[in-house]
């Protein structure tokens, strides 16, 4: 076990500034009315730094900035980017301590998945597109004999990307590393709950861009986020976070008709079947542990396997051993490395929570355990904490309906096969989903029958780059995660060529 | 948006929900106090409420008209406050279907959510509050 020092003590592998302005045109630059916000900790309510607040004149800055960097950077080779990108990911690995503490403390997750997930995470996806760029083809078709149309990627332009509080950085990364990759240029605006950890790791890798190529305008959405996704100069926008949020950009991209990419989260069903108890065994054991997953990042994640369903032979043993497993999850301080489960990222979502756990229980739904806001005690009182929770119930329940997003998971039985896939698809979402079957046929089949755009077998909240990741239904446009989310970044660009001497034939 | 007819202008695209305007959504005193303060800055209001993930389940606030509703919709109601004009509050009708067998109260707590509603820079957020409707309330309002 070990715990890191708070962020500012003088045992600490970070420190957080008093104050972040905007990042434009490759300098800090202060906001143009002058006002910024302050930044709290969930770990304990106090605030740590604080942020610029910007606003359209901010938004039309950066936008300026990219405008003036792009042309540029996008006749760089995808050998130069590349090795930028690369030299990006070395950089984040060699001081991958400092970000990952930096994003726990202000994100309120525990280090551990900072420390072996985000961060990680992040250094590989950068690393994928660098080498995903390097291996893009353009395709040539032959029309006839003396006709040939090339097809060659370019980049956008200018496209702006609004990342959210969960995974302040990864998400980042994930948006950042094809816009950079594709030779785009990029206004990113952070989350207002999780505006500060990003400049931490702009420290680290900002001299490695030009100029204008990566400018960050912080801010509240309806002031900042707003005039950048309804910009007439962004080339694109991509966006995770909510539908009704999702639908206005879409409504602003429709104004602008540009595309749009989406991630808008889930209700995703984790589906264990009667074959999953056969043996006591480390695939059962591996089973128990995929339904704890729902406390993954204090369940503050689009693809939190919240709804339970187990086949009604093993249903009573199996929610039994799962009740279980989710009490020996360790609650605690974020920055010890032991704990499992940290802080709710805000006091908003914390109350959104409990007015879940609240609508829960009038709705008949029985708490198996937790059901509580967690109290640690000592400067941990002021913290968002919850007791990961266990609801009993049936699909129809609004906790069943209903992305918590926090370590809640409602919990229903099923008959057979095509019940299973019947409630299993019973959302208006389809982002996530996970079957658990010693059977490969039944796995694979009920892999393809529900209707979302990841299906995790035998395994859970594994998100390794190359493998493609986006909603199906309501749950957004576009897949990340994967080299296909190029194409989201570039346009195609054909050249019809005609070899032949001879006029046409037409005049 | 009222759902009153009015000869003057023109259907609202946007169904009503049954018996909507009369029971389906309320507002506490601390939420009704921010609408006052959030109309004097971005004028009249309305509320869209959201699903998925991040600050999904929360009620979207926005000046009146900036968030294009339509057919997928269904207005559940207006919020009144007084000396406002009537503050439509609206939901996807494939997420009403999940719904309608709550009351929602509008309320307000700390915190600053992250999506594009008007009170988040003030650092609070409006949040649902909800109930299941009793017996007789569901009869009438589900026929």
């Amino acid at each position: 076990m070990a715990k890191y020092a708070a962020p500012g003590q003088p045992d600490s592998v970070v420190s957080f500034k008093p104050r972040y302005d905007h990042f434009i045109g490759g300098d800090y630059v202060a906001p143009a009315r002058g006002q910024y916000f302050e930044n709290p900790t969930p770990i304990t309510g106090e605030t740590f730094t604080e942020v610029a607040r910007g606003t359209a004149e901010d938004v039309e800055a950066a936008l300026d900035a990219a405008w003036g960097a792009a042309p540029s950077w996008g006749k760089t080779s995808v050998t130069e980017r590349a090795n930028i990108l690369n030299k990006m990911a070395d950089r984040i690995e060699a001081n991958l301590e400092k970000i990952a503490i930096a994003e726990s403390w202000e994100n309120g997750k525990a280090c551990r998945e900072t420390l072996a997930a985000d961060i990680p995470l992040a250094v590989d996806h950068l690393r994928y597109f660098a080498g995903a760029i390097r291996a893009q083809e353009g395709n040539i078709s032959q029309i006839d004999e003396d006709t040939v149309a090339y097809h060659f990627h370019e980049p956008l332009g200018v496209v702006g990307q609004i990342i959210p509080w969960n995974f302040p950085i990864l998400m980042a990364i994930w948006k950042l590393a094809p816009a950079l990759a594709a030779g785009n240029a990029v206004v990113l605006k952070p989350a207002e709950q999780t505006p500060a950890s990003i400049h931490v790791l702009m420290d680290v890798i900002a001299d490695l861009l030009p100029p204008g190529v990566l400018n960050i305008v912080n801010g509240f959405g309806v002031e900042a986020g707003k005039p950048l996704a309804s910009n007439k100069r962004i080339r694109k926008i991509a966006f995770t976070g909510e539908t009704t949020t999702g639908r206005l950009i879409m409504q602003y991209a429709s104004e602008n008709l540009i595309p749009v990419t989406l991630e808008l989260g889930g209700k995703s069903p984790n589906v264990f079947f009667n074959d999953v108890a056969a043996k006591n065994d480390a695939f059962y054991d591996k089973a128990l542990e995929g339904f704890a997953m729902f406390a993954l990042n204090q369940g503050e994640v689009c693809t939190c396997p919240s709804r339970a369903l187990i086949q009604q032979e093993i249903y009573p043993e199996f929610l039994q051993d799962s009740v279980k497993r989710t009490e020996q999850i360790k609650q605690g301080h974020p920055l010890d490395t032991d704990t499992m489960i940290g802080a709710q990222a805000s006091n908003d979502q914390l109350e959104k929570i409990l007015s879940y756990i609240d609508i829960g229980r009038q709705e008949g739904a029985k708490i198996l355990t937790g059901g509580e806001r967690a109290d640690l005690g000592g400067e941990l009182s002021g913290g968002y904490y919850v007791q990961p929770t266990i609801f009993e119930g049936n699909n129809s329940m609004r906790v069943f309906q209903e992305e918590i997003f926090g370590p809640v998971v409602s919990v229903a039985r099923f008959t057979d096969y095509d019940d299973a896939i019947k409630i299993a698809n019973d959302t208006l979402y389809g982002l996530g989903a996970a079957v658990w079957s010693r059977d490969g046929n039944v796995a694979y089949r009920a892999g393809r029958d529900i209707q979302a755009g990841r299906v995790w077998v035998n395994n859970y909240h594994a998100y390794p780059a190359h493998a493609a990741f986006g909603g199906y239904k309501q749950s957004g446009v576009g897949r990340e995660n994967h080299k296909m989310m190029l194409d989201h970044y570039q346009q195609t660009k054909n050249l019809l060529v005609s070899y032949s001497q001879n006029a046409q034939g037409f005049f | 948006m009222s759902s009153a007819p009015d000869a003057a202008v023109p259907e609202s695209p946007v169904p009503d929900a049954p018996d909507s305007g009369t029971a389906r959504v309320a507002l506490t005193p601390a939420a009704a106090e921010w609408l006052v303060k959030l109309t004097v800055i971005h004028g009249p209001l309305m509320f869209h409420q959201s699903g998925g993930c991040c600050d999904g389940s929360a009620p979207m606030c926005y000046p009146d008209g900036d968030f294009k509703i339509g057919g997928s919709d269904v207005h559940l109601g207006d919020l009144s406050v007084e000396g406002l004009a009537p503050i439509g509050f609206y939901m996807s009708s494939s997420q009403f279907a999940y719904w309608k067998h709550t009351h929602l109260t509008v309320d307000v707590v700390q915190g600053r959510g992250s999506g594009f509603s008007v009170e988040a820079p003030e650092g609070v957020r409006f949040l649902i509050r909800s109930r299941l409707f009793t017996d007789e309330e569901s009869a009438a309002l589900n026929g």
